[in-house]
């Protein structure tokens, strides 16, 4: 890969994505790199979002469940557009 | 079958009872906080000795007690330590301490404070310390098979590029090495809610599923809801690990269970600070997830080297075990590089593979047994904490 991927998703079935460069801001066309077979695609970022935060790999609903690692990691409690910053004040543990 | 890492040897003690350590520490070790100040001026008066100074082991009973016995003996008794001088206020618990650390066979002496004062014990001692220096300093190393290794793991300062890269690197390791026959630790009870499923299901089978679920359990009703007084939101992930990136509990649970890699199944469940005694292979250690606690476990369990991925930047030691940093965040290396052993971060550029990470950290870890000192031992980290289980007498 030639060029460097701006954000990495662990699997297919993932909803969200990681932000592995400083300094990403809103309208950046990303490189996504899917770490599970290294496919790639492209999105648009809807935000300036700091590296090691996410990004919403669709549209997502407040009562989604965001899915990471192919696996359940927590419920959307605001709705999300696609390419927007996923964390603490839209995404919610279901644990604690 | 021969792997490309069953000749690898590495330059170690061996000691008495046949156990490879890869430091040669003459420790002073207090059996209780008030004697404390005792250990360190033996250490100060014998260069080359270390004391490690600790905040309990006074009015402790019952369970509590037992996991103090069990992590100051472990402690004296770990590989890394070549000698040990026991000091504690009276002689009974210093003798049981001393005696169960006899029992590898290495040399210990035993000094009590009362009817002495710290003036006489200090002076005893001093010279036990320094007969220890003089026989443990010609103690050469020697020709080991990397499989007598015992390798602990707990990860710190986690984000979302922990989960994405040093915690498989520290997988692909044990993938790669746990089939020659080192013994491997993981643990951090309580960073395992919201993969529990995944971590049950990981047991070599399930009766041995079921004790690690039980004890996951208890250590969730028993510790974290009987104390609860919010969301915990603001422990579980923590604040670190919120500016990282990560957001839940469940997130970060399964970026901590990369660390046991793809094909690795656990054999048995340890009790804090307990050695294992199944034999070679992989251990869940009931721990807390707090790295100095964790750390000060494992390694009073035996763990000689420890592997340490951080996102955020943990920058945790261990007096008798060289901690080796592992990291992935390109902020982290880039403003901490002083702390970190091992460079991942090209696995986030897709410059590298977990595969060629992993044969990183296999080098370090040869490179660390051989005598090459960590970031965290260079930069004099000796993090020593007791985990207590609840209030003294």
């Amino acid at each position: 890969m030639t060029e460097i991927p701006h954000l990495l998703v662990h699997e297919h079935a993932d909803n969200v994505g990681v932000v592995v460069v400083e300094g990403l801001t809103a309208g950046t066309d990303m490189l996504c790199c899917v770490t599970h077979d290294n496919s790639t695609f492209r999105l648009t970022a809807g935000a300036d979002v700091p590296i090691g935060h996410k990004i919403a790999l669709k549209d997502l609903g407040a009562g989604d469940t965001a899915i990471k690692y192919g696996e359940d990691i927590g419920k959307i409690v605001a709705d999300i557009p696609k390419g927007g910053h996923v964390h603490t004040h839209n995404l919610k543990t279901k644990r604690w | 079958m021969a792997s490309k890492y069953s000749n690898m040897t590495v330059r170690a003690y061996r000691r008495e009872n046949g156990r490879v350590g890869v430091r040669n520490h003459v420790v002073i070790l207090p059996v209780d906080d008030i004697s404390n100040a005792a250990c360190e001026a033996v250490a100060n008066n014998v260069k080359g000795t270390l004391a490690i100074p600790h905040a309990y082991g006074r009015l402790q009973f019952g369970e509590d007690l037992d996991l103090h016995f069990r992590t100051m003996i472990g402690t004296g008794a770990n590989p890394n330590v070549a000698a040990v001088v026991v000091i504690g206020i009276e002689p009974g618990w210093t003798r049981k301490i001393a005696d169960g650390i006899r029992e590898t066979g290495k040399p210990v002496a035993e000094f009590s404070i009362e009817q002495n004062g710290d003036f006489e014990t200090i002076r005893a001692a001093s010279w036990a310390a320094k007969d220890f220096v003089h026989r443990t300093s010609e103690y050469q190393r020697e020709e080991c098979s990397v499989s007598e290794l015992w390798i602990s793991t707990k990860c710190g300062e986690s984000d979302t590029t922990t989960g994405l890269g040093s915690c498989p690197t520290v997988g692909n390791m044990y993938d790669k090495l746990l089939p020659e026959g080192i013994t491997g630790f993981f643990g951090e009870t309580s960073e395992i809610t919201g993969a529990e499923h995944i971590c049950k299901a990981r047991a070599i089978n399930e009766e041995v599923g079921e004790r690690w679920y039980k004890m996951w359990k208890a250590y969730q009703d028993d510790v974290i809801f009987a104390h609860q007084t919010d969301d915990l939101s603001d422990s579980q992930p923590t604040k670190g690990n919120i500016e990282g990136g990560l957001t839940t509990i469940e997130e970060k649970a399964l970026g901590n269970l990369e660390k046991i890699g793809r094909s690795a199944t656990y054999i048995d469940i340890l009790g804090p600070a307990e050695r294992p005694n199944s034999g070679a292979g992989l251990y869940f250690m009931d721990s807390s997830s707090a790295a100095a606690e964790c750390v000060t476990l494992m390694a009073a369990g035996g763990a000689v080297i420890h592997t340490f991925p951080t996102g955020q930047g943990n920058v945790v030691g261990n007096p008798i075990v060289p901690v080796i940093k592992i990291s992935a965040n390109p902020r982290t290396v880039r403003t901490m590089g002083e702390h970190v052993d091992v460079d991942v971060s090209g696995i986030l550029r897709r410059e590298m593979t977990i595969d060629q990470a992993g044969e990183a950290l296999i080098d370090m870890i040869r490179r660390t047994a051989n005598g090459r000192n960590t970031a965290a031992e260079a930069l004099g980290h000796r993090e020593f904490s007791m985990t207590k289980l609840y209030r003294s007498a």
